[in-house]
């Protein structure tokens, strides 16, 4: 009988699993950890919610290619071997590139297990997945900064009829409709989307905020040669100004070519670009007016990045400072939406990180995870932030040192339990 | 907050003043940071029709803090037209008012910032400018915006520092104006009778 079948067993964790350690997220960072856990000798697994690289390949758009060089792509234990380190990786190679790790290393890997709770019981840790319960003295999220699209709440007051797309659905400029299209979001994202979709024939808007303005090539190098080699790159979180602005600013204005992708560029090719897209008010969007101020900064700050590369001893010619200033002639204040304007909004404005699973008190009152340098409480680590111990953080290329020190927290929490026992008995 | 210069200014150059208490607001900033309720702010005006196109506005009070709280005295401003409107100029235009308020939100800003950062100022002079079509609040042409087709401030800032800082300072100050923001965002207005 089936209320025979749905009664609770007596011994609900009957069939649960021990580990040392698990991980959760098989993206690059919950593998190096992997990797680390490994070559420390730590019992661990590591737990997807679905499959290696799914999300690299089926929630983002055809063209994208990663922003930094493969150069950078070398993840713990294992270095990027192919024929073009100064090539930007295509976003099916990047999931290609993770399931070759995770086969590398044979990595204890449990596929399709969503974990849809995470608590602790006194000292250890349990995870409820889709494939069981769990349990481990230590955990680690790798769930990253990218798990859901941030809403906005201007979603609501849209008049009927508008179509809404966010980054993970958009595949190719061919899926939107052919009405004027605006895009949200003054980053790396945002800006590719009206570029392509501007080439391909669409009008586009294209709404933008506070942003990051970055040359592809400086004086013959990639910009990420000149970040690394200055140190900028490696700016500690605590060295940083304002770190919990610098861990929202988006990507900054780059495409995965040797071309540069800016403002003055896609204003030039006759994108449409106004400020932040702020209210609708009688059917029309409202775009603020401060889009001069935040050109103006963002221009100010890559002045800024680029005289720190000098500052620290980096030679080249001053005339390849003189980027031409962002100037958007007289941007728009409000657009229709329906026949006559917008028919179709992309918002291109985020990813947040997404730890509703977890049935601790880790976040601050605006939902962000408080941590120190990735460490959240004993036991209970996080990895894949942006910022986290350093700018390098927020990169592939950052996550050697951070799964490296987050490993050390690891094992010396593993310990501390082992002598507490060891004393106690 | 650049508190890496301030502290470089402290020991190298001599001590910058700009009349501005910046641990004073850094303070606010941190005690208002873990007690919200109190960085709720109310601010008020009131005004009387004097006559035509004049009349009287007054701010005394104000709630902030967790508290009711009084200007040391009580500010009165007339606003009127010219002459050529047909009327008394008595006062100030309203929109004018927008561009004094600009001004002093976005200078205070300038002086603010530059006290954390280190510079000292010598003088600090804003030019505004709005443009306006009037053809927009006549009713002649529905097409045309009652209010500032576009505003202009210019600063003339003489400081101990480049012209990259200094532009830096007034982009900063924007950033941080209630005012610039105000004025360049959509802002819900009730108008209601008593």
């Amino acid at each position: 009988m089936s209320s025979t079948i749905n009664t609770p067993k007596p011994k609900p964790y009957r069939n649960m699993r021990y580990t040392d350690v698990i991980v959760i997220g098989a993206g690059h960072a919950g593998l190096a950890m992997s990797y680390q856990l490994q070559q420390a000798g730590i019992e661990h697994v590591v737990l997807d919610a679905g499959d290696i690289g799914q999300r690299w390949r089926s929630e983002r758009w055809d063209s994208l290619r990663l922003l930094t060089p493969n150069w950078m792509l070398d993840l713990p234990g294992f270095r990027y071997a192919g024929q073009d380190p100064d090539g930007y990786m295509h976003k099916d190679s990047v999931a290609d590139h993770l399931v070759s790790y995770a086969s590398f290393m044979s990595a204890p890997l449990k596929r399709y297990s969503r974990v849809h709770r995470l608590w602790n019981e006194g000292e250890v840790y349990r995870v409820q997945t889709t494939q069981g319960l769990w349990q481990a003295r230590a955990v680690v999220m790798a769930t990253g900064a990218f798990a859901k699209p941030l809403q906005s709440p201007l979603e609501q007051s849209l008049p009927d009829g508008v179509v809404q797309l966010t980054t993970n659905l958009y595949k190719r400029p061919t899926d939107v409709p052919t009405q004027r299209i605006m895009v949200v979001g003054g980053s790396a994202t945002g800006l590719q989307f009206a570029q392509e979709l501007n080439q391909a024939g669409h009008e586009v808007t294209l709404s933008v905020g506070e942003h990051v303005r970055m040359p592809r090539r400086v004086a013959g190098h990639d910009i990420y040669h000149w970040l690394t080699k200055s140190g900028v790159f490696w700016e500690q979180a605590g060295e940083v100004d304002d770190l919990r602005r610098a861990r929202r600013l988006p990507s900054p204005q780059l495409i995965g070519q040797q071309q540069d992708l800016n403002l003055n560029e896609l204003s030039a090719a006759g994108v449409d670009i106004v400020g932040r897209f702020v209210g609708v008010s009688d059917g029309k969007a409202q775009f603020s007016g401060n889009l001069p101020n935040l050109c103006k900064s963002a221009d100010l700050k890559l002045f800024r990045l680029l005289q720190r590369f000098k500052t620290s001893g980096l030679a080249f010619d001053e005339a390849e400072l003189n980027f031409a200033p962002t100037e958007i002639p007289k941007p728009r204040l409000s657009m229709r939406f329906g026949a006559s304007g917008v028919g179709t909004i992309l918002w291109a404005t985020g990813y947040r990180p997404d730890y509703s699973w977890v049935d601790m008190d880790v976040c601050d009152n605006k939902g962000l995870l408080q941590h120190q340098e990735g460490v959240v409480r004993p036991g209970l680590y996080a990895l894949g932030l942006p910022l986290m111990r350093s700018r390098a953080s927020t990169f592939i290329a950052g996550v050697r040192d951070d799964t490296s020190a987050i490993a050390c927290h690891v094992a010396a929490h593993l310990d501390s339990r082992k002598q507490l026992l060891a004393t106690a008995f | 907050m650049q508190t890496g210069t301030v502290q470089k200014t402290e020991m190298d150059s001599p001590v910058v003043d700009n009349g501005v208490n910046v641990e004073a607001l850094l303070g606010a900033r941190e005690a208002l940071t873990e007690a919200p309720a109190g960085a709720q702010f109310v601010w008020r005006a009131t005004c009387d029709w004097v006559n035509g196109t004049h009349s009287r506005s007054a701010v005394k009070g104000f709630h902030g803090l967790g508290d009711e709280q009084r200007h040391k005295t009580e500010f009165s401003f007339d606003t009127d037209h010219p002459e050529i409107f047909a009327a008394e100029d008595m006062g100030a235009t309203p929109v004018e008012y927008v561009l004094v308020g600009l001004a002093g939100c976005l200078s205070a800003g300038v002086a603010s910032v530059a006290q954390n950062r280190g510079i000292q100022l010598r003088s600090v002079k804003a030019t505004l400018d709005g443009k306006m079509d009037l053809q927009g609040i006549l009713g002649i042409d529905s097409d045309v915006r009652n209010g500032f087709e576009d505003v202009n401030v210019t600063f003339a800032i003489d400081a101990d520092a480049t012209r990259e800082e200094i532009e830096a300072l007034v982009a900063q100050s924007q950033k941080r104006s209630a005012v610039f923001d105000i004025v360049t965002n959509p802002t819900q207005v009730n108008v209601t009778v008593a």
